[in-house]
């Protein structure tokens, strides 16, 4: 047998991490979803249904295997791509994830942004100016970031962005007279309405989401700043930064040529994670402003018992999360010479 | 102002201010440096660092620095505006420092950050800047600098960062080199060549060298001129050569607490500090 190649092992051992991982929360999932004292069968058929009725469907649904056998069988059907059927909205749980995850990816990825392009810059100059104003002013930033709830923080918003100055639209994701105008490419509307060339759709859906987009952007803001200046105070007493300085470099080269490119590998972690976060669906704010995302969905999913549906969108957000943290584990291999 | 002065310094202080009052790093020390070799020695905390930073006006804040006059090819260093200050770090005034694991940017290239050394002060295009990035590596005795100019500062020694930190320092043609305890950190039998190399350079080019050490024997050997510094001011100065004919105690206790293999002794002696050193007023090392 020919010697197996480095990157084809260390593909091979990143596969079975994450195939391990899924498995695992998959099992835990599932398991606390059988334990729960709430009739499955009952949730499909309702109460008044017969005891003949009652058999059928619990034979239907498997439930006179034992647990482990039920988990196996399970796991074969989502190995071909078939998470069941919601007992709530009737549908495939696929088809389900497929249209509210979107309504996420698209909130989150906008809040992300938001996030970083402000939070770094923030972050930097709170480090570099440190205890000026500006630092003073992060600080608090970062403070009320993390502290104020957000269901409260979302519906001051409403109120004094929609309910008294209507700079942006109310709850939803576009007002009803833009509804199903774009037909879905990718599900997110803000890039369907682009690639449809539909600008008026887009306006609306815009003024949809950039408050709630702009909360989570302010949540993300708060860590990453903090975050980031406390990376950047780091660097900055380092040696090699009065090497750049002996050097006679410009301030700018000093922050962003070196103790920058320093903090990058750190900095991708970071915002990872709080990319993950907001993916996670924020479930109050995806309440508060009738987002219909994967969070309300889980969420709503579990208080009607609906355990294909949960398990399915867990399976979904799980992957994410891992496949977000290999990700950031290839920057890292990108961005740090000494990794290679 | 003489001609053949490159540095003049005049009751230097250097002053961070804590909780309990402010503190003097430095207490008003005056020296200058011609085109020769000064050394400047003395124990931990003495503030002969500081006294190299000052001149570059690179003192982390809080702390300040003070003086009555410091003066650079001409230029007043004091009231330098930061944009002045930034011309004369590197092309004028340039500082090696002690552990190249440290002072090198560890996720540039030695290439990028010899070039970015060099284009700070001229404009050269990228393969002029290449090409005398490589002529300096080889100047510093580095073998294939072509292929060290694409490495990582991890996959150099510390014997060849520390030549890399030299090409880097003397690549824009400074007239001022400051190395601070350039060899502390280096294995010892590297140590000479690198104090080699760079004494070549610095000769080769007409260049003053102050170099900061605590190692006596090091400093006498290297140096022309040699300042004693004890608790922010200058104790002693000497002649490198007449070292052994020095009188302040303090000077005199640090060359008895050095073994010497020709004459050896049962015990090596022991630094007794005397109080009334700290007030004794700083001598002068104005050429």
């Amino acid at each position: 047998m020919p010697p197996v190649p480095p990157w084809l092992k260390k593909l091979g051992s990143t596969l079975v991490t994450v195939a391990v991982t899924i498995l695992g929360l998959l099992f835990v999932t599932f398991m606390i979803g059988r334990v729960m004292p709430i009739d499955p069968v009952l949730a499909v058929i309702g109460e008044r249904a017969t005891q003949e009725q009652y058999n059928e469907v619990f034979y239907d649904l498997g439930l006179d295997k034992p647990l482990i056998v039920q988990f196996a069988i399970y796991v074969a059907n989502v190995l071909q791509g078939d998470f069941g059927t919601s007992i709530r909205t009737g549908q495939q749980v696929s088809d389900d994830i497929a249209r509210v995850f979107p309504a996420t990816l698209e909130l989150a990825t906008l809040g992300t942004l938001i996030g970083v392009f402000l939070g770094v810059p923030l972050g930097v100059l709170a480090a570099v100016r440190r205890g000026s104003w500006i630092d003073q002013l992060a600080r608090f930033v970062g403070l009320i970031g993390y502290s104020m709830p957000i269901f409260w923080l979302g519906l001051v918003g409403l109120l004094l962005f929609y309910g008294i100055l209507n700079w942006v639209s109310g709850p939803g994701r576009v007002g009803i007279f833009y509804q199903g105008i774009v037909e879905p490419i990718t599900g997110m509307l803000l890039v369907d309405s682009t690639l449809r060339g539909e600008w008026e759709v887009f306006r609306d859906a815009f003024s949809h989401i950039i408050l709630p987009a702009s909360l989570l952007g302010y949540y993300s803001l708060a860590y990453i700043s903090r975050m980031t200046r406390s990376f950047m105070l780091e660097q900055l007493n380092s040696e090699y930064i009065i090497t750049a300085r002996v050097k006679g470099l410009s301030e700018r080269k000093v922050i962003w040529h070196h103790a920058f490119r320093n903090i990058r590998i750190q900095l991708i972690t970071v915002i990872a994670l709080a990319y993950a976060n907001l993916l996670e669906g924020s479930v109050l704010t995806e309440i508060i402003f009738a987002w219909p995302g994967i969070g309300q969905y889980i969420t709503v999913s579990l208080l009607a018992n609906d355990m294909n549906a949960v398990l399915g969108g867990t399976i979904v957000i799980g992957t994410i999360f891992v496949c977000l943290n290999i990700f950031s584990d290839l920057l890292y291999r990108f961005f740090d010479p000494r990794s290679k | 102002m003489s001609e053949q002065h490159l540095l003049e310094v005049d009751n230097l202080w250097v002053k961070f201010p804590t909780r309990s009052g402010i503190f003097d790093a430095v207490r008003g020390i005056s020296f200058s440096l011609g085109r020769e070799r000064l050394g400047i020695v003395g124990e931990s905390g003495s503030g002969k660092s500081m006294t190299g930073r000052a001149v570059l006006k690179l003192i982390r804040k809080p702390g300040f620095i003070e003086a009555d006059r410091v003066e650079m090819n001409g230029v007043d260093v004091l009231n330098a505006s930061e944009i002045r200050m930034r011309q004369l770090r590197g092309h004028h005034a340039s500082m090696i420092m002690q552990d190249p694991k440290f002072s090198l940017n560890p996720v540039m290239t030695v290439g990028q950050q010899i070039t970015e050394a060099l284009r700070a002060h001229e404009k050269v295009s990228k393969q002029t800047a290449r090409k005398r990035a490589v002529d300096m590596l080889d100047a510093v005795a580095i073998r294939e600098p072509e292929r060290v100019f694409d490495l990582y500062p991890h996959e150099v020694s510390g014997g060849m960062g520390q030549r890399i930190m030299i090409a880097m320092m003397l690549i824009p043609g400074p007239e001022i080199l400051i190395a601070d305890e350039p060899t502390s950190a280096l294995d010892v039998s590297v140590q000479l060549q690198v104090l080699e190399i760079m004494d070549k350079l610095v000769s080769d080019r007409g260049m003053g060298l102050i170099f900061i050490s605590h190692d006596l024997n090091l400093v006498s050997k290297f140096c022309d001129r040699i300042m004693i510094m004890y608790a922010g001011r200058i104790v002693e100065v000497c002649e490198a050569g007449k070292l052994h004919e020095a009188t302040h105690p303090y000077t005199v206790g640090l060359l008895n607490s050095v073994p010497d293999l020709t004459h050896p002794r049962p015990r090596l002696e022991v630094l007794q500090r005397d109080p009334a050193w700290r007030e004794m007023p700083s001598v002068s090392a104005l050429l």
